[in-house]
């Protein structure tokens, strides 16, 4: 029954040669469409080897789409995701993935550990309980985002940050070298962002790659050091401080904006 | 009354005859699987797609009640009458599928659709077979409503076989179930088959509707798989508890109205079942511990408005 | 020609009228989303008729009308209440409420003895047109007799007063109707009040449920709310001729399957009889299959 895939242990793998020498995320000539609509148009992007990156658009620049068709969870028109150079499909359980908060039911009979606790499912295997020894390691990585006193309330219980650091344990507690996060910064307390920063920040030290959407123009140089500017094409992409520049911006955007210092957000629809 | 009370409590206390004890074990046996696979019906939304099933199901018995007469068996061969209920479910399972995907028509008007088509012509058939004049027409009628009277001890030993298998697949691919439940993008992107354990749901499911229609009945089997989960989500906030509650429910409705139709033989034991199963959800909303009305207002427990 | 003013005129208006006041205020569940709720509504207004007929005695429409308001009317407050304040998902309250309310119908049924009767459970369920029988008419003089066509079931009073309830009420209300099926917000802000309005919606099904109940039972009472309506969104974009189409299909469904129910095992030399109310639900449903595989496809979902 149990799949080696699903069995196999992620970060601490012998991975091929290949793979540990392939970029995290690499992405050629992909394009999506929904429903004949283009969402995505012949995007090319090779990650960093580690670091934090932003992916930055206007609204239905295709963002989440990216985010989503790199793990495999919304088919390719055309072009191809590639995850340590392999399809997704053979690097399941090594990314590790936070959707965005609206797409959860948090009615549903779970607390905060228990969710912390999916994280591990695949490496405890199918048919297989999960065990105290699973709990208390899904309890250390609560405390990392500052709530273990938190452990036992249900999620729906938890206000919108402390649900958002909930999901970010979960995804620690696949220990993965590769992050994928849909609008983690969206609508969270200070707190909430100060832990998520310092945690991104000491991910990054370990030599992961750590990408997420990002709506929040304002905040990008002082969290993220890479940028992917996203149109439905790319229109940029590299570090922060070469191309993360008001004409590209602009561009990205379609509209010219306010001098960085004063633009907060970015406009809504255009 | 006395007299009613105490044949009652023979019954419950499993002291009438070893017919009835059979009969009373099995439905507890079917009200655990119920139950447990009703948590997973309620959580992946599913308990409409329940109703229209065990809707259809009744061509298949009609169909199979057929056949049965016309290879020379006995019309209420069991094996028969759930096989045909179990392929005209799947075959709804289908149509529903290819509606939703091929037409603009949303999903609620797909299965109602199929689900009143395949019983009015569940109907038609019905008509048909009460023409034939082959006898035991009226045993058909239990599969309505159900009943626990006139039922077969091998019958009852079989529901609760298959009823506990069903019970085993769950507590086997629990973790997996839930985790494709609250999350599926996650679930896939952890290399779990989500297609498959989706599809899974669906069979236990339908597994469940299958063989609960001799006792519950097609009509009112879904209140099985509806009730006892949305009772235990009062008395927990742990999808492993919750479950393990939701079984029990299951089974101490099941179990009590039984008894009670055993005593009651006029009263359809599905109506019977149902009506226990209720009560015990509506003690569950005012008492459950996790989220019951009372100890919430008592202010014992931290729980916050639903979302809009 | 008497045989059949006797035996298959009744039974034929029966199931057509049945059939049309069901499938024209399905249109309106349809559009909001709620075709179970159909489901849901012929199955709660049981209890209340037996409820009703059990006190007063009587099967006069307003008794039923009375116990079937109530309730839908105890439904309505249950789910309410499971939604708001208990917090229980919408359609596992519906299914919860709906199931005991029905048990409670069929377990009262069969402690008061009325089983056997036209509230027979089985025929609730199955239905059963061929109930209605007109043993005055003697030729096609009587359908022009006032006395003779006083004779005509109360059933089809009952459901000519539902018909022309239901559509007076769709004719008045048809732009507000529209509006709110449409965009409850944008018609809240004009100042409707899509609650209000969504409550007619609600009221009409129950009346048509319980003028339908009794000759048709449960089941058509579903089948005829969605699938015309459903045949019709297949065919149109037009609520004005979504409605008419409805219509069309609910008086082809009764007249074709009464037909196929009364002549056709012994035109083919069967001696059989078939439900007719099985038979029309039968029939509305391969007309959506008709619709579904002519129809239009489905047009792109846009995703954001």
């Amino acid at each position: 029954m149990a799949a080696d895939g699903v069995l196999a242990p992620s970060r601490s793998d012998v991975q091929s040669a290949d793979a540990m020498r392939s970029p995290p995320v690499a992405v050629h000539n992909l394009s999506v469409a929904y429903g004949g609509v283009p969402a995505l148009i012949d995007v090319t992007w090779t990650s960093p080897p580690s670091g934090l990156v932003a992916i930055v658009g206007p609204n239905g620049a295709g963002k989440s789409t990216l985010l989503k068709a790199m793990l495999g969870l919304v088919p390719a028109a055309s072009g191809e995701a590639l995850i340590h150079g392999e399809k997704i499909e053979r690097q399941y359980g090594r990314v590790a993935y936070v959707p965005q908060r609206s797409s959860v039911d948090w009615d549903f009979p779970a607390t905060a550990l228990d969710v912390v606790a999916m994280g591990l499912y695949r490496r405890i295997g199918w048919l297989r309980p999960v065990r105290r020894a699973d709990r208390e390691r899904a309890r250390g990585y609560l405390e990392t985002v500052g709530l273990s006193d938190l452990a036992d309330r249900q999620i729906g219980a938890l206000s919108g940050g402390q649900q958002q650091r909930v999901f970010i344990a979960r995804a620690l507690a696949q220990e993965s070298s590769l992050y994928l996060l849909d609008e983690p910064f969206a609508g969270v307390d200070a707190t909430t962002e100060r832990i998520m920063t310092n945690v991104f920040r000491k991910l990054r030290a370990d030599g992961a790659l750590v990408i997420c959407v990002h709506h929040d123009l304002g905040s990008v140089p002082e969290i993220f050091d890479h940028v992917l500017l996203l149109n439905r094409h790319v229109i940029a992409a590299g570090p922060v401080v070469t191309d993360f520049t008001p004409a590209l911006i602009a561009k990205t955007y379609g509209v010219p904006l306010e001098p960085l210092g004063q633009a907060k957000a970015a406009p809504d629809d255009v | 009354m006395s007299e009613t009370s105490s044949q009652l409590l023979d019954v419950l206390l499993l002291q009438s005859g070893y017919n009835t004890t059979v009969v009373m074990l099995g439905a507890a046996a079917l009200g655990i699987a119920a139950g447990a696979a009703g948590v997973f019906a309620m959580l992946r939304r599913r308990a409409l797609v329940a109703d229209a099933l065990a809707h259809a199901t009744l061509p298949g018995v009609a169909i199979g009640f057929i056949v049965a007469v016309l290879l020379g068996l006995p019309g209420r061969t069991l094996g028969f009458l759930l096989a045909g209920a179990a392929i005209a479910a799947l075959l709804a399972a289908l149509s529903i599928q290819a509606i939703r995907n091929h037409t603009r028509l949303p999903e609620d008007t797909a299965i109602a659709s199929v689900l009143a088509t395949f019983f009015a012509l569940g109907i038609v058939l019905l008509s048909v077979i009460q023409t034939l004049r082959t006898g035991g027409q009226a045993g058909l009628d239990v599969y309505l409503l159900g009943a626990t009277a006139g039922m077969l001890r091998h019958e009852a030993i079989t529901l609760a076989i298959l009823s506990i298998v069903i019970a085993a697949i769950i507590s086997l691919l629990f973790k997996q179930l839930v985790l494709v439940a609250f999350d599926i993008e996650f679930a896939q992107t952890q290399g779990f088959p989500v297609r498959a354990l989706d599809l899974a749901v669906i069979a236990l499911v339908l597994a469940v509707v299958v063989i609960g229609l001799r006792i519950v009945g097609l009509v009112l089997i879904v209140a099985l798989i509806v009730i006892p989960p949305a009772a235990a989500r009062f008395w927990s906030n742990h999808a492993g508890p919750m479950t393990v509650i939701s079984a029990a429910i299951g089974a101490v409705s099941a179990y009590v109205g039984a008894a009670i139709s055993a005593v009651y033989p006029d009263v359809p034991t599905g109506a019977v079942i149902v009506l226990v199963a209720f009560a015990i959800f509506a003690v569950s909303v005012a008492l459950g511990t996790a989220r019951g009305l009372l100890p919430r207002y008592a202010g014992r427990h931290a729980w916050r408005e639903r979302r809009p | 020609m008497t045989e059949f003013l006797q035996i298959d005129f009744p039974a034929l208006i029966c199931g057509t009228l049945a059939a049309l006041v069901c499938a024209l205020v399905g249109n309106f569940l349809v559009l909001t989303r709620q075709s179970m709720f159909g489901d849901a509504v012929g199955h709660v207004v049981f209890p209340g008729i037996v409820i009703a007929y059990l006190l007063a005695g009587t099967t006069a429409i307003w008794v039923m009308l009375a116990g079937a308001g109530t309730a839908a009317l105890v439904t309505a407050l249950l789910v309410e209440f499971l939604r708001r304040i208990a917090g229980v998902d919408p359609s596992t309250a519906l299914g919860a409420v709906f199931t005991a309310m029905f048990a409670l119908g069929v377990v009262l049924l069969e402690q008061s003895g009325l089983a056997g009767t036209s509230f027979d459970v089985h025929h609730i369920l199955y239905g059963n047109v061929e109930a209605a029988i007109w043993p005055a008419a003697t030729g096609p003089a009587s359908l022009f007799n006032m006395d003779t066509l006083s004779q005509l079931p109360a059933q089809i009073g009952r459901l000519m007063i539902g018909l022309g309830l239901v559509t007076a009420t769709i004719l008045l209300l048809f732009k507000e109707l529209r509006i709110v099926c449409f965009d409850p917000v944008f018609a809240a802000t004009i100042g409707l009040r899509p609650k209000l309005v969504g409550a007619v919606i609600t009221a009409l099904a129950a009346l048509a449920a319980v003028v339908s109940l009794e000759a048709v039972g449960v089941i058509l009472v579903v089948a005829m709310m969605v699938c015309p309506p459903a045949t019709a969104r297949l065919l149109t974009d037009d609520l004005r001729m979504q409605v008419v189409i409805s219509a069309v299909v609910a008086i082809a469904s009764g007249i074709l399957g009464y037909g196929v129910a009364a002549f056709l095992p012994s035109a083919l030399g069967f001696d059989l009889s078939l439900g007719a109310a099985g038979t029309i639900a039968v029939v509305a449903g391969l007309f959506q299959l008709a619709a579904m595989l002519a129809g239009p496809k489905r047009r792109p979902a846009r995703v954001a």
